[in-house]
């Protein structure tokens, strides 16, 4: 059964995501509200991955394998300025799509398994991931004229 | 008449439910002159808070002489507040601008017009050429008339193209326009100050009353000492007047109120106190409003608000008994963070009641400042026009098509710009020309330090309009002496959708000019043209961008086309929408319980309470409100910034009765200076006491970000909090412009943060130390006695009156 493998991966990239909000909301402080947003949306990704755990662990025959490579690959360290933010918030933007559609992917086993406690799970999860979406959408496009435009 | 300093609501004229309000008109003349001696009265109403109460300026030889209620008017029935009384006498001040100033060699030097306005168009012409229109910003009022506001409006979004406009509104009223949108699909104040009238039940969320809108607090008080009173519960870390008078005074924490909200709506579903074929028929989301309060126990609140639980039961039962409940909310709600999302829970609490559009069921969300209702519909504050829907297509190309552009040059690719961003801009070197006017912001924006090293900016060319040399001004690089109110003719709308008219009564001092007239003069020299070449701004005169508006309010809900200014002229204010249909205006919105949710028709497709994401389209479509309120709940989280460790204590701001705002014109008005003539600090007994504080003694309140140091007053406040008004700046000062090493602005202290939805600042939350640095020298602090900063206890400090030229 591979579900382990996918709960793995999802609790991983959830901690992964919450690192990466701390890491822009850091290195953005000086954009009030990003600063305080990604502190908010990293502690909703610490209790997706806490809620996430003891599945993590019922399900565990075999420890995953797949490492969460959008991570590796996409954080190193924050860029600077308007453009470095929106570059940053970019690869939040697919970090959180990862995430999302991982809990549609457990969902669906969850419904296959019958597995009524997993499902409850992510249905109180999924719809705040589709928010950090919808956030970092939204943040993007209001930064976008400016940082592309007219920024130095 | 009473002195109106020291009993600043004066007598009573008591009425019962549903009786009339009695006219009571209030008057003040200069000494030695009778009614006899006045040449003339011109109509007017006050632009010095939200209430829009009516007067006439006494017109003496050419000039200002006093102010008389208009005993016809709906809103205030004759009487006045200190500061309509008062404040007048600013426009004769010695120091009003009388010439622009620009700068030269790093000082301000007189020019004449044509010289500031060119240097000006120059600055525009060159940074468009360069950079194009997102490189400007707007920063403007709740203090302009609407005509002037459309006139910006349009200058920004079809002139220059920018979508980098705001108001200080921002800071006052952001929160109510966001909820209101939020739950009923567009702007639009539900209630009436006549609900006062009826109601039986007054809830009154973080709204002082009494202090902000004096006029609105004698309707209140006559309500109360009449037949019938009305149950009152007041929602407020400090002892207000309203809250010694209420049933329930809920003294919660800073900082809780969304806790205290579902708690509320948490009782009303478990007791079954609401109206559920209502609920069915008008509104969406109730389900999930139940699901996210069920666990919201009065206990579980009690313990974050620091309130008791039986006193939130108590408040339940008034709310979910009342037969006519009449809310209303204010600074204590708006300025604190999850701002727009406690604020909307006070829409759901009417909507679960179905008391909504009948006499005594209203809801008020207040406004802080005089026109902020203008600056709101006009988009001045950024917003589209009428209440227009910046995601929405056709209503761009409505606009469009009234000033005749391309659609394309209207910016509408996302929500406007608020002010923090538009300084956050400048700070960052993309915004290079900011225009500000009517407004002070090196004294009323968070963090001044900040704020003073971005207006000093090299890379900024910084344009003041205003009436005197403000603090603001004095980073200026063109300085422009602006007309105000009683020198100029315009119309306002207060919180409760009432338009005044308000006529010229005296010249203008020196070569101060109309601010609708340097707004046309810019469009004029800048060379703004229609897409067929025509000049955009197609009026010269205040009564032609009267009729300009009225065409584009046409079908919105801020319908003005039944409006004229003759219409206005000689009688009672009237509320909007006023049209074909209802041509003696609208007493209340929404009395058939058809909201303004239709995705054709709405403001806003909707936005996450918790971080402001943007709802699209597709989204409120799928949900299809069609003319059903939208409830949406939130969840109660801490503010980022808790008391603790270093600051142990609870910051808040507000305001005293006797002054406006940064005390611009309240300063120059010698009755309501003297009555509050320098900043204080509240502390309450227990912490006073702990801190070795006594009554006057001198002290440092610092935050993370800066001090300011004041006598501090032992008050009834809340244990734990710390009260400093926000009214006083440095222009009257050594420091001119800044604390040159005394700082007294209460704003030096707080945070850069946001509401993440209606973006208003955070100025009443924010953690604090405080230590003496000076004894009393045996003097009190300089804070009234008669208001919420009445000391705690008994003692022998002089009492506020206005002495003798009261």
């Amino acid at each position: 059964m591979h579900l382990a493998n996918y709960l793995g991966y999802l609790h991983k990239a959830e901690l992964h995501l919450a690192e990466a909000f701390r890491k822009v909301g850091e290195g953005h402080a000086a954009e009030a509200d990003v600063y305080h947003t990604c502190n908010t949306l990293a502690k909703q990704c610490e209790a997706h991955a806490e809620m996430l755990g003891p599945f993590v662990d019922r399900y565990d025959e075999e420890k995953p394998t797949e490492p969460d490579r959008l991570y590796h690959e996409l954080f190193d360290e924050t860029r600077s300025g308007g453009l470095g933010l929106l570059r940053d918030m970019q690869d939040l933007y697919l970090m959180s799509h990862a995430c999302d559609i991982a809990w549609t992917m457990i969902g669906q086993a969850a419904q296959g398994a019958g597995d009524k406690e997993l499902l409850k799970v992510v249905d109180s999860c999924e719809g705040q991931t589709a928010t950090q979406i919808k956030w970092l959408r939204t943040r993007m496009k209001q930064a976008a004229p400016q940082a592309l435009l007219v920024a130095s | 008449m009473t002195d109106p300093i020291a009993q600043p609501w004066g007598t009573r004229t008591p009425f019962g439910r549903g009786g009339e309000w009695p006219v009571r008109v209030d008057q003040f003349l200069e000494e030695g002159l009778s009614e006899g001696d006045v040449d003339r009265w011109v109509q007017t109403a006050s632009i010095l808070h939200s209430n829009g109460d009516a007067l006439d300026i006494a017109v003496k030889d050419g000039r200002m002489v006093g102010v008389r209620g208009r005993g016809v008017d709906r809103v205030n029935k004759g009487r006045l507040g200190p500061k309509d009384l008062f404040g007048w006498q600013a426009n004769a001040a010695e120091d009003r601008l009388k010439q622009p100033l620009v700068r030269k060699g790093g000082e301000l030097v007189e020019a004449t017009w044509d010289k500031a306005m060119d240097l000006i168009v120059e600055k525009s012409k060159g940074l468009l050429e360069e950079k194009g229109p997102l490189a400007f910003g707007f920063y403007t009022s709740g203090q302009l008339f609407l005509e002037e506001y459309y006139t910006l409006s349009v200058i920004g979004k079809a002139g220059l193209g920018t979508p980098h406009m705001d108001g200080n509104t921002r800071l006052c009223t952001a929160t109510a326009g966001a909820a209101l949108k939020q739950t009923f699909g567009t702007d639009g104040q539900p209630g009436s100050y006549a609900d006062i009238d009826h109601a039986d039940a007054i809830v009154l969320y973080g709204h002082n009353v009494a202090e902000t809108q004096a006029v609105l607090w004698m309707r209140m008080l006559d309500r109360l000492e009449g037949s019938n009173p009305p149950e009152l519960v007041v929602v407020d870390p400090r002892p207000t007047l309203p809250a010694q008078r209420a049933n329930v005074h809920l003294a919660l924490n800073n900082g809780t109120n969304l806790a205290l909200m579902n708690a509320l709506l948490h009782e009303l579903i478990e007791n079954g106190w609401y109206d559920e074929e209502y609920v069915q028929a008008h509104t969406v989301g109730f389900e999930a409003l139940k699901g996210a309060v069920a666990d919201c126990t009065p206990e579980w609140a009690a313990s974050i608000c620091g309130v008791s639980a039986e006193d939130i039961r108590k408040t339940a039962r008034i709310i979910g008994n009342a037969e006519r409940l009449l809310s209303t909310a204010l600074q204590g709600f708006y300025q604190s963070h999850q701002a727009t999302a406690a604020a909307c829970q006070i829409n759901h609490l009417h909507l679960l009641r179905g008391m909504l559009g009948k006499p005594g069921c209203g809801v008020l969300q207040m406004n802080g400042q005089p026109t902020a209702q203008n600056t709101r519909e006009t988009g001045a504050d950024g917003d589209l026009p009428a209440f227009r829907n910046w995601d929405n297509v056709d209503h761009i190309q409505q606009l469009a098509d009234l000033w005749n552009v391309d659609r394309m040059k209207i910016p509408h690719w996302g929500p406007p710009t608020h002010a923090m961003q538009i300084f956050r801009y400048a700070e960052q070197g993309s915004i290079n020309f900011l225009w500000i006017s009517a407004t002070n912001p090196a004294v009323s924006l968070p963090e001044l330090s900040r704020i003073r090293e971005i207006l000093s900016k090299e890379d900024l060319f910084v344009v003041v309009q205003d009436l005197f040399l403000t603090e603001t001004a004095r980073f200026a690089d063109v300085v422009l002496p602006a007309t105000t109110w009683g020198e100029k003719t315009g119309t306002f709308t207060n919180t409760d959708r009432t338009v005044h008219l308000s006529e010229a009564a005296v010249e203008p001092p020196g070569e101060a000019k109309h601010d609708l007239d340097i707004f046309l003069e810019y469009a004029k020299r800048m060379d703004f043209r229609d897409k067929d070449g025509a000049p955009l701004i197609k009026w010269e005169h205040p009564e032609e961008a009267f009729e300009a508006w009225k065409e584009c309010t046409s079908g919105r809900p801020c319908d003005y086309t039944g409006l004229t200014y003759e219409k206005l002229r000689g009688g009672s204010g009237i509320q909007w929408p006023c049209n074909e249909e209802h041509p003696e205006g609208t007493e209340r919105l929404y009395a058939e319980a058809i909201f303004n949710t239709q995705t054709e028709y709405c403001e806003r497709y909707g936005t996450d309470l918790l971080t402001g994401a943007e709802t699209s389209e597709m989204e409120h479509r799928a949900m299809n409100p069609d003319g059903r309120a939208i409830i949406l709940p939130a969840a109660y989280t801490p503010p980022h910034e808790q008391p603790g460790g270093d600051f142990p204590l609870r910051y808040t701001t507000g305001r005293t009765i006797y002054h406006f705002h940064t005390r611009t014109k309240t300063a120059r008005a010698p009755q309501l200076q003297n009555a509050a003539p320098d900043a204080w600090v509240e502390i309450s007994p227990s912490d006073a006491e702990t801190l070795g504080v006594g009554e006057g003694d001198v002290v440092r309140v610092e935050s993370p970000r800066g001090a300011m140091e004041a006598k501090s007053r032992i008050s009834g406040i809340r244990e734990g909090v710390v009260f400093a008004p926000f009214h006083y700046g440095y222009f009257d000062q050594p420091g001119g412009d800044s604390p040159n090493g005394h700082p007294r602005a209460a704003n030096e202290l707080t945070i850069t943060e946001w509401d993440p939805v209606s973006k208003q600042p955070l100025f009443k939350v924010g953690a604090v130390r405080v230590r003496k640095v000076a004894g009393s020298a045996g003097e009190s602090a300089p804070a009234p006695t008669n208001t919420a900063s009445a000391p705690a206890s008994n003692s022998s400090m002089p009492e506020t009156t206005g002495g003798v030229k009261a």
